[in-house]
């Protein structure tokens, strides 16, 4: 703010304008109104999405991920980078409405806080104006001359997004300019008429560009004046404008779109929240098969996307070359509303997204790992999109024959292998096995704990293993427990992801109907799918847990000690399971578990805890065959190397299944090996006297 | 186009093992897992794909009991509008010529332009459409793998012969024509798509609304009859390596350097 | 027993295989009986096949007519029924041709039909008890049939070995003219060849064969480096091609190619009739394979039992060694 001479300095400069100046604030206002008005029409077409509930956890994450901008260091240039700008932003809302009304009101203009108060205000404006002018000259310089790799656009999706962001780049330097003139101007012209006046930063941009005005005559700088003040004022609303038609409109949905996030992890959306379980059987079509059958939110996050390019930089299936580029996923989406629901002329809606704007093989093709998630700075869900598109598919029987073959013996024998479910406990029956422990079959026995084993650890021949492992660890603690055996069916946790919602249904029905008869405490598992699945998409069941956090606290209490290693020259490496580690956050546990083996020398891979690389998939990913240059368990085995491990340790049997078979693939047969967490327990644990005979586990 | 395709209700071959019973008279037939006859879902999926170039509708039929419904829905859910069961007590074990005759006299009843049949099923006999073709004097052709209409009257088919080769023909309509997997990638018909038709009515017709003689179709009237199923006592067969992999492999380079394999 | 009749299938003016294999089966069900050659086409293609077969069968019945110039079941079928005597027992092989002729045969002669039969296994009168397989091969089962009024037999290709038997003096029987004007509505336009691809595997001594054990496309190449190592070819059953993984053009069976290798090795391959069908010529067979019952075991001089996808790595790389070394 001003002093009152200054002030009537302006004013007479400005006065001439103030029509001029009005006219701009009016077509501005109302274009801004009408332009979002017209991109809300899709929203309000789209399915209902409840985000309304849990404001403190909401605020919570507003605080953290857009205030704080939680994420954004992750990439630190470009992070602080935006750090800077967002700051800079934030401090000159004020100084930017003021500047836009002193135009047209002499009033306003003069009110205001206390000197002192606008005096810092206005310095720490200066500079954050300056800041945020080096910065778009940076980001320009580095789009243009660095040109980091995750910008680059694939050619089947366009061209290349550079000029655009160069324009829009230049148009914030340019209002950072105006801005920045304007004030220089104000600031010289009162010196020259008495020699006195506010000071400006020292160094800033206005500073620098009131120097320059120095020797210009008084009516020159009133001429700069007032141009600057209209290039402002026209920049101002130009930018207000232009950005709900690009990847800038995240300037003003990212609140939003903070707010309205998914506060759970691990869970998936149901397919519709407007119709209860029960009543699915009369929904008319499942799933995401036009662009209207996305939730109001969903399309919320396309026009949040700000095209930063992290998501793909860190998707697996986008490294290996496979056709999914999450970032595509939403500016493609994007770009499918601009042109369906134009700001300027008739919507056209309803029309098929798989075969014209996502191609089959690009949805099958994700392995539902979380990276993309984690990483987006403006909390972009992916994965609710992907599992409602490929219910759409399901839907209309658009599904690979590679994966009818699976889903159809999940049907009829509920384990994707086809094999017969009275065998599904037979990996307990081992006589090594026996000899240690007999292992319970819960529904005529009872136990405390369940082990829910899941399909591939219970009739893979490699993953039996694991199983007689888990079950040798939880019976040398003492563990009352038992398994399922032939009553047990597949978690289903693919198969839900895999967008069919109906056969997961019927899985879980019929596995919680079997849990609930055995009445036990609480379920261990080796299986994070099924972690996963049992914890976030079955209801009604007693807490799950990872063998992993089991033994850790077993551990912590003293109740099972190690040996140490046998071979001190191997070097480990733990890889964090993409539903162990990001979606149910235990990342601790099986790293504590590894330090307390003696001897045991452990390195991270650069790749490692929310930024682990996903190993391929499991479940039903096992079976899809998709276009890729490089199977992801090479680049993961490759990592491995690379951190100067030989063994790596994993806590999953899809990982372990991926691994095993990518240390062949990529030649280090004989120079790595892969081991699971609980086959390493196993191997190491003190065998505990009293539980060395076969009664300790009572029953059988 | 009206297209019928003849379906058949099968154990599964890769979901089940299929063993002798303690009796050793038959498979067992416990615990199998039975479903539409692979081949026959092929011809279903071929005729879908027909109708959706040139209209009409596809309809499945089959001949069994109770149990066999669920085939029928299976085929429905996919796309098929309407579906029939065959049924009557004397048809219960008729063989594949009495099978034929009862579809023969369902056909008769109706209008179809083209009758599908899946090229064999788990008896591996591949006779029940080549036998209504010639019951109903309807030109017949098997071992189909491409189908294109060229008009109202007429189709031009691909037949799967020796050496991958293709032996491609013009046929008339009404004909029968038996399918080979492989001859498209069938939908995927989903839990839901199931539920959907849980509850359609399925006409069921017996005998009497055929117009089948009995004695002609059952079991007791037939000229061939399967009298057991056995596992046939293995001859000499191959010598069997039984050392370690690496003795494994010793020997038989040396077998097949002998032979003249290595170079 | 009623009169034996053998369908014999011919190209280029020679007859098949299949003549000495149905001859042989026609013996099995009555060791004196004096089985006729059926043999239609047109042409004098048609009369060398018929003069060679003169030392085999007793009599030798041409059917020569414009329209059988290619073999079309539909014409083929039409012309039978007008020559063959009431109760004849026909024998035709199990192929293609057999499957379209066999069963609409039977309806029009008012004969029984028994399809794909491996062996007599009893015949008492006009009672004939053949072994079939059911069930992929899984199982098998003894199949009666009443041939009283006649009966249409297809007969498993390799089922039956030809027999020597002393040279026949037979005649030729032109039964032309008894076949009249053939109507049909399925009328042959062409035959489209199979692409080869960049590899004949009919024209390799050695084959690395894999079936449905390699498991997925990635693991074809554990093939293909065999292959490399012993200057082989890599082909396959019909699984693999179905799948996508590998070409057509390697497919080794009935409906693909025919193969006469000197030695083939059964890599996952379970030992279905249909691809054993492809391999000719005797050649020395190694079957692989995780399934200690696998039918392959039967018709393979050497087996182990073991997993490809480790135990070809492994015998690629002592083949390696074993080069390397030599190459010193």
């Amino acid at each position: 703010m001003e002093s009152s001479s200054a002030v009537s300095l302006v004013h007479s400069w400005l006065e001439p304008g103030r029509h001029l100046f009005v006219l701009v604030h009016l077509i501005g206002v109302a274009s801004f109104t009408y332009i979002v008005w017209r991109r809300l029409v899709p929203l309000v077409r789209g399915q209902s999405d409840p985000r309304f509930d849990r404001p403190l956890a909401r605020l919570g994450n507003l605080a953290k991920f857009w205030f704080g901008q939680w994420r954004h260091p992750r990439y630190p240039g470009a992070g602080v980078l935006h750090i800077l700008i967002f700051i800079g932003f934030i401090l000159l809302v004020i100084r930017s409405f003021s500047t836009l009304l002193v135009g047209v009101s002499r009033y306003l203009a003069t009110q205001g806080p206390p000197s002192q108060i606008a005096y810092l205000y206005s310095t720490v404006t200066d500079y954050a104006a300056t800041v945020v002018f080096i910065c778009m000259l940076v980001a320009i310089i580095r789009r243009l001359v660095f040109r980091p790799a995750r910008y680059a656009v694939p050619t089947r999706y366009g061209r290349v997004h550079t000029a655009d962001a160069i324009f829009l780049l230049a148009l914030i330097a340019v209002l950072m300019a105006a801005d920045g003139l304007y004030s220089a101007a104000v600031a010289a012209g009162q010196f020259k008429v008495d020699q006195a006046g506010e000071q400006l930063a020292f160094l800033s941009l206005p500073w620098l560009l009131q120097l320059a005005l120095a020797s210009s005559s008084l009516a020159a700088i009133g001429k700069f004046c007032f141009a600057a003040y209209l290039v402002h004022e026209v920049t101002f609303y130009f930018l207000l404008c232009y950005r709900p038609f690009g990847i800038q409109f995240h300037v003003e949905t990212s609140l939003f779109n903070v707010y309205f996030a998914k506060l759970s992890r691990g869970s998936l959306k149901p397919v519709r929240w407007d119709v209860p379980d029960g009543a699915l059987d009369q929904a008319k079509s499942f799933g995401v098969k036009t662009f209207e059958d996305f939730t109001w939110k969903h399309m919320l996050d396309f026009y949040s996307c700000a095209d930063c390019g992290r998501c793909s930089d860190n998707c697996p299936a986008n490294k290996v070359g496979r056709p999914l580029s999450p970032r595509f996923l939403s500016i493609k989406a994007r770009d499918y509303a601009f042109q369906h629901y134009p700001v300027f002329g008739r919507s056209s809606n309803h029309q098929a997204l798989v075969g014209s704007v996502y191609s089959a093989d690009e949805i099958w093709s994700c392995t539902t790992c979380g990276a993309c998630e984690e990483e987006c700075p403006l909390l972009i869900e992916n994965i609710d999109k992907i599992v409602d598109l490929r219910r759409g598919m399901v839907d209309d029987g658009n599904v690979p024959q590679s994966l009818q073959k699976p889903l159809k013996a999940l049907e009829s024998r509920g384990n994707p292998y086809g094999k017969m479910e009275k065998k599904r406990g037979d990996w307990a029956t081992s006589k090594e096995l026996q000899q240690v422990c007999s292992v319970k079959t819960l529904g005529k026995s009872t136990a405390n704990t369940l082990y829910f084993v899941d399909s591939v650890t219970s009739y893979d021949d490699r993953m039996q293993s694991i199983a007689r492992s888990t079950a040798r660890i939880l019976a040398n603690i003492g563990e009352d427990f038992g398994i399922l055996g032939g009553a047990e069916r597949d978690s289903g946790h693919e198969v839900r992801r895999f967008g069919e919602e109906m056969l997961f249904a019927a899985l879980r029905d019929h596995n919680t109907g079997a849990i609930r008869a055995t009445a036990a405490k609480r379920i261990v598992t080796g299986d994070p799918h099924a972690l996963n699945s049992l914890r976030h998409d079955y209801n009604g069941l007693p807490p799950v847990e990872h063998i992993s956090q089991f033994i850790a606290r077993t551990k912590r209490a003293g109740l099972i000690h190690f040996n140490p290693v046998d071979r001190a020259s191997d070097v480990y490496t733990y890889h964090d399971p993409c539903y162990l580690g990001r979606h149910n956050q235990v990342y601790d546990d099986p790293r504590y578990v590894l330090d307390s083996i003696p001897g045991l020398k452990r390195v991270e891979m650069e790749r490692s805890r929310d930024r682990s690389f996903c190993c391929g998939g499991g479940g039903l990913m096992l079976f899809y065959e998709s276009k890729e240059d490089q199977r992801m368990g090479v680049k993961r085995v490759e990592m491995a190397a690379e951190a100067g491990a030989n063994v790596i340790v994993t806590a999953c049997p899809f990982c372990m299944a991926n691994i095993e078979d990518a240390i062949k693939v990529a030649g280090f047969e004989g120079k790595m090996s892969a081991i699971d967490l609980a086959e390493l327990v196993d191997r190491q644990m003190v065998r505990n006297e009293w539980a060395s005979s076969a009664t300790s586990c009572a029953g059988g | 186009m009206e297209i019928l395709v003849c379906i058949r209700r099968v154990p599964d071959n890769s979901e089940n093992e299929i063993t002798l019973n303690s009796a050793g008279n038959d498979i067992e037939r416990d615990e199998l897992v039975y479903s539409v006859n692979e081949a026959d879902n092929y011809a279903v999926e071929e005729a879908l794909q027909i109708v959706a170039k040139v209209g009409g509708s596809v309809s499945v039929v089959t001949v069994g009991g109770e149990d066999d419904e669920e085939i029928l829905r299976r085929e429905m859910a996919m796309g098929a509008s309407h579906g029939v069961l065959l049924s009557d007590p004397h048809f219960d074990k008729s063989d594949g010529r009495g099978i034929a005759a009862i579809l023969k006299a369902f056909v008769a009843k109706s209008k179809y332009d083209l009758i599908l049949t899946g090229v064999q099923a788990e008896d591996g006999a591949a006779q029940v459409g080549g036998m209504l073709a010639a019951m109903l004097d309807y030109p017949f052709a098997s071992l189909v793998n491409s189908i294109e209409v060229l008009d109202d009257h007429k189709l031009k088919i691909g037949r799967e012969i020796e050496g991958g080769n293709r032996e491609m023909s013009e046929i008339d309509l009404p004909c029968v024509l038996s399918i080979q997997t492989g001859i498209n990638e069938p939908r995927y018909v989903g839990m839901r798509g199931i539920r959907a038709v849980a509850s359609i009515p399925i006409p069921t017709h017996d005998a009497s609304v055929l117009g089948v003689n009995p004695k002609a179709v059952e079991e007791a009237g037939a000229t061939v009859k399967r009298l057991d199923y056995f596992v046939p006592v293995v001859g000499k067969g191959a010598e069997m390596l039984a050392g370690s992999r690496e003795e494994n492999i010793d020997k038989v380079l040396e077998l097949i350097a002998a032979k003249g394999g290595l170079k | 027993m009623s009169r034996i009749f053998a369908y014999i299938a011919h190209k280029d003016g020679v007859a098949g295989d299949s003549a000495a294999e149905l001859l042989a089966a026609a013996r099995s069900i009555d060791a004196a009986a004096k089985p006729s050659a059926l043999v239609a086409g047109h042409g004098p293609e048609l009369d060398s096949v018929c003069e060679a077969l003169r030392s085999s069968f007793a009599d030798v019945w041409k059917l020569a007519h414009d329209d059988l110039s290619h073999p079309n079941a539909e014409l083929v079928r039409q012309a039978l029924v007008k020559v063959l005597p009431p109760c004849s027992i026909v024998l035709v092989p199990h192929d293609h041709f057999g499957i379209d002729l066999g069963p609409g045969l039977s309806i029009k002669l008012n004969a029984a039909f028994v399809p794909d039969i491996l062996q007599i296994a009893h015949v008492e009168g006009t009672a004939i008890t053949f072994v079939r397989q059911e069930f992929g091969g899984q199982v098998s089962a003894h199949v009666r049939c009443d041939a009283s009024s006649g009966a249409v037999i297809t007969i498993r290709p390799g089922a039956f070995k030809a027999t020597a038997a002393a040279p026949v003096q037979g005649v030729i029987v032109d039964k032309s003219a008894e076949i009249g004007i053939l109507t049909t509505r399925r009328r042959y336009l062409q035959t489209v060849v199979a692409e080869d691809g960049d590899v004949d595997i009919t024209k390799h001594a050695v084959l690395v064969s894999i079936g449905r054990g390699i498991q997925e496309k990635d693991n074809v190449g554990i093939a293909q480096e065999l292959a490399d190592v012993l200057g082989a070819a890599v082909s396959c059953s019909r699984p693999v091609v179905d799948s996508k993984w590998l070409e057509k053009s390697r497919q080794v069976g009935s409906s693909g190619k025919t193969v006469k290798p000197k030695v083939y090795l059964a890599c996952g391959i379970s030992g279905a009739f249909q691809h054993l069908a492809g391999i000719k010529g005797n050649p020395f067979i190694v079957a692989i394979n995780k399934n200690s019952k696998a039918p392959i075991f039967q018709v393979a001089d050497v087996g182990i039992v073991d997993d490809i996808l480790e135990f070809l790595p492994a015998l690629t790389e002592k083949i390696r060694e074993m080069q390397s070394v030599s190459a010193k």
